[in-house]
């Protein structure tokens, strides 16, 4: 039991590490502003989702109480990542870096109708 | 076996805090400066609570959730600012 909990939890902290790596590593290597917004608010969030989940069952295992910052961090993270890259894309967009493609009707893009 | 996988975390994560502060400073446009402060507080909280494993103490835990708070509420409060010119209207 002892031996399954422990692969269970190097594991996680394995795949949250390479996935959090990736993530910073995309943001440094993709091309487009927009393709960079996609590197840390998924593959950094499912990194550090992995990685608090490994922390919980690490903490309930050496201490036999589970903390419940852990999982506020992780219910947090999730919740505000997107939130996040919206308004980050947002701003990209308003700030007219690169232009829209015009749309099919007289209307503007629905995000730049005060 | 528990230890390796720690110290290989950590290290991924130290290395990611790195490259996030190159593109910080080396980043084209404002809104990848803001993605990277992002990030950065993203991966500042995984070392943390990675940290806190190592010692076997809850006391860094709280310290990740403040920083989760105001990492999210400082990128929002500088998209708003670039977008409309003041944060608070």
């Amino acid at each position: 039991m002892s031996l399954l909990l422990e692969t269970c939890i190097s594991l996680l902290l394995v795949i949250g590490g390479l996935f959090g790596l990736i993530g910073s590593f995309g943001l440094l290597k993709l091309k487009t502003p927009m393709q960079r917004l996609h590197a840390p608010t998924k593959a950094t969030t499912l990194g550090v989702g992995a990685t608090l989940l490994a922390a919980a069952i690490a903490m309930y295992w050496q201490t036999g109480s589970a903390s419940w910052q852990v999982v506020m961090i992780s219910v947090f993270l999730f919740l505000t990542a997107p939130v996040s890259a919206l308004y980050l894309a947002k701003t990209h967009l308003h700030l007219g870096k690169d232009p829209l493609p015009p749309t099919s009707t007289k209307a503007d893009w629905a995000s730049k109708r005060r | 076996m528990l230890h390796l996988a720690l110290a290989f975390a950590i290290g991924c994560f130290a290395l990611a805090l790195l490259l996030n502060l190159w593109r910080l400073a080396t980043a084209p446009q404002i809104t990848d400066r803001i993605l990277a402060v992002d990030t950065m507080v993203v991966n500042i909280i995984a070392l943390i609570v990675l940290y806190g494993v190592q010692t076997g103490s809850t006391l860094g835990f709280d310290a990740a959730m403040l920083f989760a708070m105001t990492g999210f509420v400082s990128t929002v409060a500088f998209c708003k600012y670039l977008l409309r010119g003041g944060i608070i209207e």
